[in-house]
């Protein structure tokens, strides 16, 4: 038998990116103990690489903004299946969120009379985020991190949870090993936080690092937990392309905010051609008027390269498609050209888009105060993930809660950018909160050794077991990022999902019996090994419900449904694992707004 | 490009050597590409950290040819190829394995630091007013992304291992942005003086030369630092002031 050392927390927070981080602040300030799990070192979570800011209504730059416009900005975005709950309480608890921040310390940018700064992103319909320069996610996990280390949280650095314990219906700790050591640590506590961010892993080209293998994801299904809205993975319309090391990684928003224009390989600024009819309103007519609105006139509607991420990110693939792209596969996104438009363009450039200066310049040897960079879309975010309580975060598992990335519902089809910052604050606070109450009201719970002792079998299998190391788990993990990128990305077709469904189970076996070289310190052909069985769970619920919605909606476009279906815009896919073990999958209705929430939505066009 | 040829430390606390491998390197690849490449096809166990790979997390650290460098910023096009390249974990940290080592006491230090205390918010809805001017130069600080190269490279530390009496440039940054935060209140001067050990930096700047964010470390934040340790602790005017009326 293999050792372990068990850890009593009343709470347990899984991710310390900002949703855990923020979590774990408010339930270690009702006096709890809490522990903080990392999967890497604190502070190096993927709330770093957001860029472009984080959206609260503060109304600081433009005083027509509320949280009525954004919650309407924010179900409009995602086609109107979120979680309206959700998305009223985060509209609403956003700008207070924000300023907490600056009271722990956060040093944001600001409007001339002293007030934090905001500036346009797309498909918000003023200017509402609040920002640092292009490093907002810096800014505020370092906040968290640099608050959150002098409340008493146990963090516990570099340790990777592999499964949930429960007792009964209830949620009762998790086990887990380190990774400098390969020793695993049983977590005992009365209340569970998921927080661990994405899955954009399970595809080739992402922005995403090694960590975002859909843990927190598969944990919960795993626990018999529901999950929902899979199918609706965001794809930002512009990472890197070129060169093919950095393909996928960020570029922000921001520099479309800040004027940042599209162009095909003819010169044309291709976005003007496709405007949705439900943002024709609130879209410039021209050049002209677009880059008005960038420099703030009230009158302007904003440029179409600021329509959602969902619209843009398909609008690019369309221009390659059809052999507009740039040199290497993408298309063009100039900002040097605000040159002609304003004086000192290249400092501004440099002070509102530092970051993307210093990455471009690094990485691809391209000044970006000169010529245009190249971009195509890349796995940036998944708006589905654990179904929860739109007040609480409690999943459909007592004592299991979800927040961030990780947790579902506010975002529906399509996630605004600048609202996921705000939403791990919002309905991160709201989970440590609502897990310290639940730890509170509920008595202790028990953990039952068996499971504990066939999680660490599982664990150490792979060790036991022949290896190839040019034929092992790396190539499995490909194989699998290859798949769902080619048959269940940006443009989907049911017999292609059907066939990466066939790749899934294949692969499934492989995993089974890959085997693994070395010890158990520090090893990432171990860990990665560990990590394929979220990533093909996860992989498993996002084409099963892709395939389900018969339909183009938000993110999910279907090549052979192109059109948005009245009848699959009353329902969420949901998929839980079935009594057999097997992946099930249900439709569900979405409950009926309020007339309060109706008549926002109305009065906003 | 072409096979290129790769001598990566491996090993642990225990002791450890250089081993040889050989990749293909193509166009625009980084170092960590290229240990990752390594790792992929013939050392799937070798060790080492990254999150981002765009320079912004700062877990990539390692010493190139000799160099604290992050390997997910570092063009293998930029480096004299024929000659091979030499990977090795920080110098001035204990190794756990391979390219992995315990940077754990930069966390116990910054832990030690007195944290932010704010002012009273200057409005009644809990906000502060703040001219751009005055935290332009915090938010150069607040740039860092916690690499601890300039931990790696101090001298004080790297070579004389005074980790028990001196913080280092990364938590003096710290240190310096919360100091110069325009809303801050707390005073960690006598800190700074006694038990973060500033007096040991004898401005070299080599923190400075390495920090990939370009922090101007010693210039901006530790110098500024020093002169008020100065000024309050060495002052004569000040020192006779405080000896008379007790401070």
């Amino acid at each position: 038998m293999t050792e372990h050392e068990i850890f009593e927390h009343d709470v347990l927070v899984i991710g310390a990116g900002g949703a855990g981080l923020r979590a774990a602040i408010e339930a270690s300030a009702t006096g709890l103990r809490v522990g903080l799990v990392c999967k890497s070192m604190l502070g190096k979570a993927h709330t770093v690489m957001a860029e472009g800011g984080v959206a609260a209504a503060l109304a600081n730059v433009d005083d027509r903004d509320n949280w009525r416009v954004h919650f309407s900005d924010t179900m409009r975005g995602g086609q109107y299946i979120n979680n309206w709950r959700m998305a009223e309480i985060h509209a609403k608890e956003a700008p207070e969120r924000v300023r907490e921040l600056e009271a722990w310390g956060a040093v944001f940018d600001r409007t001339k009379d002293g007030k934090i700064l905001q500036r346009n992103f797309g498909g918000h319909k003023y200017p509402r985020l609040a920002h640092v320069g292009d490093r907002t996610g810096l800014e505020m996990i370092r906040t968290l991190q640099d608050h959150g280390i002098h409340q008493g949280i146990d963090v516990h650095m570099e340790v990777t949870v592999v499964l949930l314990l429960k007792d009964g219906n209830r949620v009762s700790g998790a086990v887990a090993y380190d990774r400098e050591r390969g020793r695993f640590r049983v977590f005992h506590s009365k209340a569970v936080v998921l927080a661990t961010g994405g899955i954009g892993r399970a595809f080739e080209i992402t922005s995403n690092s090694w960590e975002y293998t859909g843990d927190g994801h598969s944990l919960a299904y795993h626990a018999g937990a529901d999950l929902i809205d899979m199918e609706f993975i965001q794809f930002h319309p512009t990472g890197m392309v070129w060169p093919p090391s950095v393909r996928g990684i960020l570029v922000t928003e921001g520099v479309r905010g800040e004027g940042g224009i599209l162009q095909n390989s003819e010169g044309k600024r291709f976005m003007f051609e496709d405007i949705p009819d439900n943002y024709k309103d609130q879209t410039a007519a021209g050049p002209e008027e677009g880059w008005r609105y960038v420099l703030g006139d009230k009158e302007a509607n904003r440029p179409p390269e600021l329509l959602t991420r969902d619209h843009v990110a398909r609008c690019i693939v369309r221009e390659i498609k059809e052999g507009r792209g740039s040199p290497h596969g993408g298309v063009f996104l100039d900002i040097a050209w605000i040159k002609e438009k304003m004086k000192n363009a290249k400092d501004h450039i440099k002070k509102k888009l530092p970051s993307m200066y210093h990455q471009f310049k690094q990485l691809a040897d391209i000044d970006i105060t000169k010529e245009p960079m190249e971009v195509g879309p890349t796995t940036h975010y998944v708006m589905g993930g654990v179904r929860v309580d739109g007040d609480t975060q409690m999943s459909t598992v007592p004592g299991l809660f979800a927040c961030g990335e990780s947790g579902a519902g506010i975002n529906g089809a399509n996630r605004l950018g600048g609202n996921s910052l705000s939403d791990l604050l919002v309905l991160g606070k709201r989970a440590g909160e609502y897990a310290a109450k639940y730890a509170s009201e509920n008595g202790e719970t028990s953990i039952n050794n068996e499971e504990v002792e066939a999680a660490k079998l599982e664990a150490l299998a792979p060790f036991d077991r022949q290896c190839d190391c040019s034929d092992g788990t790396y190539q499995i993990q490909y194989a699998l990022q290859k798949s769902m990128q080619s048959q269940v990305g940006i443009v989907r077709k049911g017999d292609e999902m059907e066939k990466a469904l066939e790749d899934i189970a294949d692969l499934k076996q492989k995993a089974a019996t890959v085997g693994v070289i070395g010890n158990r310190e520090y090893n990432p052909g171990w860990h990665t090994a560990l990590d394929l069985k979220s990533l093909l769970t996860v992989s498993e619920a996002v084409a099963l419900s892709a395939i389900e919605r018969k339909e183009s909606r938000g993110a999910q476009f279907r090549e052979d449904y192109q059109d948005k279906s009245e009848e699959w815009a009353k329902y969420n896919n949901v998929v839980r694992r079935g009594p057999d073990g097997s992946m099930q999958i249900e439709r569900i209705p979405i409950p009926e707004m309020p007339q309060e929430l109706q008549d926002i939505i109305k009065e906003m066009g | 490009m072409a096979e290129t040829n790769f001598k990566i430390w491996r090993g642990d606390a225990d002791g450890g050597d250089f081993q040889e491998y050989s990749t293909e390197v193509t166009e625009g690849m980084v170092v960590l590409d290229a240990v990752h490449q390594i790792q992929a096809e013939s050392a799937n166990d070798l060790a080492c950290r990254w999150n981002c790979k765009a320079g912004k997390c700062g877990s990539c650290s390692a010493e190139v040819n000799g160099v604290p460098k992050l390997m997910c910023m570092t063009r293998l096009n930029d480096l004299p190829l024929d000659q091979g390249v030499n990977i090795q974990p920080m110098k001035t940290f204990p190794v756990i394995k391979d390219l992995t080592c315990d940077v754990s006491w930069n966390y116990r230090v910054k832990k030690r630091i007195k944290p932010f205390k704010p002012r009273k918010p200057d409005n009644e809805d809990g906000t502060w007013n703040i001219n751009q001017d005055d935290i332009d130069r915090v938010q150069e600080f607040r740039k860092c992304i916690e690499c601890f190269l300039c931990q790696d490279v101090c001298h004080v530390l790297r070579e004389h291992q005074l980790h028990e009496e001196f913080i280092g440039p990364r938590a003096l940054v710290y240190t310096a942005a919360l100091e110069m935060h325009p809303l801050d209140t707390e005073d960690r001067l006598e800190d700074l003086k006694k038990a973060d050990g500033i007096g040991y930096c004898n401005i070299t700047k080599c923190c400075t030369h390495v920090c990939p964010e370009e922090i101007t470390i010693t210039d901006n934040a530790i110098i500024p630092l020093k002169e008020r340790v100065v000024d309050r602790f060495y002052d004569p005017l000040v020192r006779l002031f405080n000896k008379l009326f007790g401070s």
